[in-house]
């Protein structure tokens, strides 16, 4: 099966139809329904759900229809890649474009997170019915569905970026959603803090494709920075270490990727950020949000995959597969040894995680997209129905105080088994087989080594003895809880019915005997062609799948099975090899070595900043006050002593001189006539003498 | 320059300065009526025969009795203690030579320069009504106003106030 | 010195013994007297000049003599009313004392 995907031999449709011209209602909708509810009072529940589940819905049949328009190109022979691309902002001869893009890989993520979002929102009215917030979680709810489908359409990277930016915003208000629990606000910061380092190496990857492409715009009929035209021009540049430009960016981008989806050194929010409400836990951190890491991967692929040597591999594509085998690893370990039922969830979402960026590095798009669009569906069921659980037992979250939960709550026992069954991959019922199958089979035929391969056989073991531990000490055993276990309302466990059937059914579509989803992703035609299950490399690999869940879950009975452990009692692995133990437990002391490095010394150079700002800059502008105030006295000096001055003291003179020509006015009458007398006189004088020749 | 004339001007310069320099101001009265007898026969030396005759009527009829009146009716018959003279009198009558002066050597000066008629001139009484109707009509007129209203003003201003008043 | 010259000097000492009279003395009925002796010295002048000057026959001289004269009546009518009325407020005539009209 060739891994990489090929210059396809179906005719090119690019030009816009009706449904890409629509496109961008998909994620408007839910963006203007955010806007409404945040205008509306607190009381109107009601209204918001319908509002937010409505908009959602509409979003949903759009996706449904842009897939089946999609779907009829490919079956037509087409390969479909509608753009529509308008100038947002025009600068002088550069312009920063915006647009969307519809192809199979948007179509298929399209349908994912409308779906499974519409699901989530349905649940949530069920699970935050007592919560007095209802209607600021369906605002969230609402602009996070919509930002994530905008990240989905993106036809230009600075628009997938804002949308990317608005999908981290609603994230750490989402996680910090009970903000007076000093925890949760506190995983909010550590959430958004750590996918911004992230977020500055992608940006800084963003601005250095504009510099050298010259267009935001992904495809753009040949002008687009991921058509063959510039990746060319980036071959030829050559950045450091010998890597060239497009390597560069493309490392820059994916560390922007890790950051969203909690690869190995930005993992740390990740569990954190189960202090959100358990809907949130689904939404984002295990279906869409931390997908779109991926998502982003699989978007720039072309550039990732720019000088690809024989067997599909660069530099950037491994890094990205060690990185996501390490996670796996890593992620897993840590999961073996919590006790909280959402963060054993959460490291396997992170562990998922490294399994899909693994599958990107060595496997294409469509091995890793497979893994995301499985994943999304038995992780979200996986977590609603732990928020069942968890509001079947009061809001207890500690798995050492439940047990014989099958018993109480049969539906959701039933539904979070088959979402196990698929996280462990157990074998040809379980769509999480097949794709994770494919991760396999993709790394076993990694050229450049095969530690990756075993790597992800011991995290795939690990994976099914976490999650038996979970079960057995969830639903089996008895009750060590408090209180009364309850089934949870039908609102809640159908769409955990719903999830569950795509848990089973979705493998269907990426069976080695009829890879429709791969030849959908790669614009080929594909065949239904069942002696594809008799090849030996196949069956190979269903053997060491077999073994791998044998031996995860039997491991896993055999140490927890229908035991009922005294939750005060250390764990059974735990008493045995303790020293392991607390180091699983404490996750690798990951967190405590940021803070004594990154955290201290940000606190050190924002004390720096601090002193800077108060004694420099605060001495400057007081000085500069202080120059004003003098020129201000002095001005007041100036208007008041002088000004003022001057004029009072001329009108104290005219005053003076006044009175002094009033006493001229006597009264005495014959003092006037001697006067005017002499004034005669005078006259006659002067006329005389003037007159005198 | 005859005789007449000097001895006309001797009663008339006589009669002003004994108006002005007299203590009782019922001499002085009659001394100024003297002078206006003065002045009216100078009047008709200079052929103004009716001007004389208007002078005596107008003058000596009628405003020296007024006078008279005015200083009975303000008992200014009394004699003041103080002097009938101010304080700074001298400053006045110097005022008055400099003024002489000036008039009396503007006269010396110019009047030789001058033409002076020598022929008497004929006016009868007749020529002096037609030309008051004629050409010299509205100052008749406006003066016939100025005369009502010096009347009655002067009957208003001298009059006894009704009813409370110093 | 001309008949006219004679003339015209007997009125300006006339005059200055009129305006010596109204500046020096006290009383305000002698202003009025002193007043009335410079209008007299004003009218002589005026005949002087008619009866020696060009054109008598104009009367102009004539008639502005007996003007004056009829003015000089009115006037001294009012003025000596006004004396009258003052001295029945302040029951003085000396204008020394009647100065209330001061700046």
């Amino acid at each position: 099966m060739t891994l990489i995907q090929e210059v396809s031999s179906f005719t090119p449709q690019t030009t816009a139809s009706a449904i890409t011209g629509i496109l961008w209602l998909i994620p408007a909708l839910p963006i203007v329904a955010s806007g409404c509810i945040a205008l509306m009072k607190q009381s109107r529940r009601q209204a918001a759900a319908t509002l937010s589940i409505s908009s959602l819905c509409v979003s949903l049949l759009l996706s449904i229809a842009a897939f089946s328009h999609v779907l009829s190109g490919w079956l037509a022979g087409n390969a479909v890649r509608e753009s529509l691309n308008f100038t947002w902002i025009r600068f002088g001869s550069s312009a920063v474009d915006l647009g969307w893009v519809l192809d199979p890989l948007s179509a298929v993520m399209l349908v994912m997170v409308s779906l499974v979002g519409l699901l989530i929102f349905i649940y949530s009215t069920g699970y935050m019915a007592h919560d007095e917030n209802f209607t600021r979680f369906f605002c969230f709810l609402s602009l996070f569905a919509g930002a994530m489908l905008g990240v989905v359409i993106s036809n230009s990277i600075l628009l997938l970026f804002m949308c990317w930016e608005l999908v981290g915003l609603t994230s750490y208000l989402l996680i910090g959603f009970w903000y007076h629990k000093p925890s949760a606000a506190a995983a909010a910061k550590k959430a958004f803090l750590t996918t911004r380092v992230g977020d500055i190496f992608f940006l800084l990857g963003i601005v250095w494709l504009f510099a050298q492409t010259g267009t935001l715009l992904f495809y753009n009929h040949g002008a687009g920075s991921l058509e063959p035209l510039s990746l060319a021009s980036l071959l030829t540049q050559h950045a450091a270490l010998g890597l060239s430009a497009a390597g560069a960016i493309g490392l820059l981008i994916f560390a922007g990727a890790a950051g969203k989806s909690g690869q190995l050194p930005l993992h740390v929010w990740l569990p954190d950020a189960m202090e959100g409400p358990t809907p949130v836990s689904a939404l984002i951190h295990a279906a869409t949000m931390v997908a779109a890491g991926v998502y982003l991967i699989a978007r720039v692929y072309p550039l990732m995959q720019a000088g690809a040597l024989t067997g599909g591999v660069t530099t950037s594509l491994t890094v990205v597969t060690w990185v996501g085998a390490s996670t796996a690893v890593f992620a897993a370990l840590i999961a073996v040894a919590q006790n909280d039922i959402k963060r054993i969830l959460a490291y396997s979402t992170v562990s998922q995680l490294g399994y899909m960026m693994a599958g990107l590095g060595m496997g294409g798009v469509a091995v890793g997209i497979f893994h995301l669009i499985t994943h999304a569906f038995f992780k979200a069921l996986l977590f609603m129905g732990a928020g069942s659980v968890i509001h079947g037992c009061h809001e207890e979250q500690d798995i050492r105080h439940m047990g014989g939960l099958k018993s109480y709550m049969p539906l959701t026992f039933a539904t979070y088994g088959i979402g196990m069954l698929a996280l462990c991959g157990v074998p040809i019922f379980f769509s999480g087989f097949w794709s994770k199958d494919a991760i396999l089979e993709s790394a076993h035929g990694w050229s450049i080594s095969h530690a990756p391969y075993y790597m992800l056989v011991f995290g795939a073991v690990l994976t099914a003895f976490y999650m038996t531990r979970q079960v057995s000490y969830v639903f089996f055993g008895q009750w060590r809880g408090h209180g009364h276990a309850h089934e949870s309302p039908r609102v809640m466990t159908t769409p955990l019915a719903i999830l569950a059937f795509f848990a089973v059914t979705l493998g269907a579509i990426g069976t080695p005997a009829w890879p429709w989803f791969r030849a959908f992703l790669d614009n080929r035609a594909s065949e239904v062609d069942l002696h594809a299950f008799a090849e030996p490399a196949w069956l190979m690999l269903l053997l060491t799948s077999c073994i791998i869940v044998i031996v995860g879950i039997g491991l896993g009975w055999a140490l927890y099975g229908n035991k009922s452990p005294d939750p005060d009692a250390p764990d059974t692995l735990q008493a045995a090899i303790p020293h392991v133990w607390v180091v699983l437990q404490n996750k690798f002391y990951v967190d405590e070595l940021y803070g004594v490095t990154v955290i201290a010394f940000y606190a050190w150079w924002a004390r720096v900043a601090d002193w800077f700002d108060r004694r420099v800059w605060g001495g400057a502008v007081a000085a500069v006050t202080w120059l004003f105030g003098l020129f201000a006295q002095f001005n007041r000096f100036f208007d008041a002593d002088i000004v003022d001055g001057t004029f009072d003291k001329g009108c104290e003179e005219i005053s003076t001189s006044g009175g002094l020509l009033a006493s001229i006015q006597s009264g005495a009458v014959q003092n006037y006539l001697r006067i005017l007398a002499l004034a005669v006189v005078a006259l006659v004088l002067i006329l005389f003498w003037s007159s005198r020749p | 320059m005859t005789v007449i004339f000097y001895l006309i001007a001797a009663i008339t310069v006589a009669g002003g300065l004994a108006a002005v320099l007299l203590k009782n101001l019922v001499h002085c009265a009659l001394a100024v009526t003297i002078a206006f007898g003065g002045i009216a026969l100078l009047f008709l030396s200079l052929d103004a025969q009716f001007a004389g005759f208007v002078q005596i009527l107008v003058y000596i009829g009628a405003v020296a009795i007024l006078i008279v009146f005015a200083i009975l009716l303000t008992r200014g018959s009394d004699v003041p203690k103080d002097g009938v003279f101010s304080p700074t009198w001298l400053t006045g009558v110097a005022i008055a030579s400099a003024v002489f002066a000036v008039m009396g050597w503007a006269v010396i000066n110019s009047v030789n320069a001058i033409p002076q008629l020598a022929a008497v001139p004929h006016v009868t009484v007749h020529d002096i009504g037609v030309a008051l109707v004629g050409s010299y009509v509205l100052p008749l007129e406006i003066l016939a106003l100025l005369l009502t209203a010096a009347t009655v003003g002067a009957v208003i201003v001298a009059m006894h106030e009704k009813g409370g008043s110093e | 010195m001309t008949p006219l010259g004679g003339y015209l000097l007997v009125a300006a000492l006339m005059f200055a013994i009129g305006l010596a009279g109204a500046l020096v003395r006290r009383n305000a009925i002698m202003v009025l007297i002193g007043i009335e002796l410079m209008l007299n010295s004003a009218n002589l002048n005026f005949i002087a000049f008619w009866r020696y000057g060009p054109h008598p026959e104009a009367l102009t001289g004539m008639m502005f003599a007996i003007f004056s004269i009829a003015v000089a009546a009115a006037e001294a009518a009012v003025g000596l009313g006004l004396v009258i009325a003052i001295y029945r407020h302040t029951h003085t005539t000396e204008l020394d004392k009647i100065n209330r009209m001061k700046g």
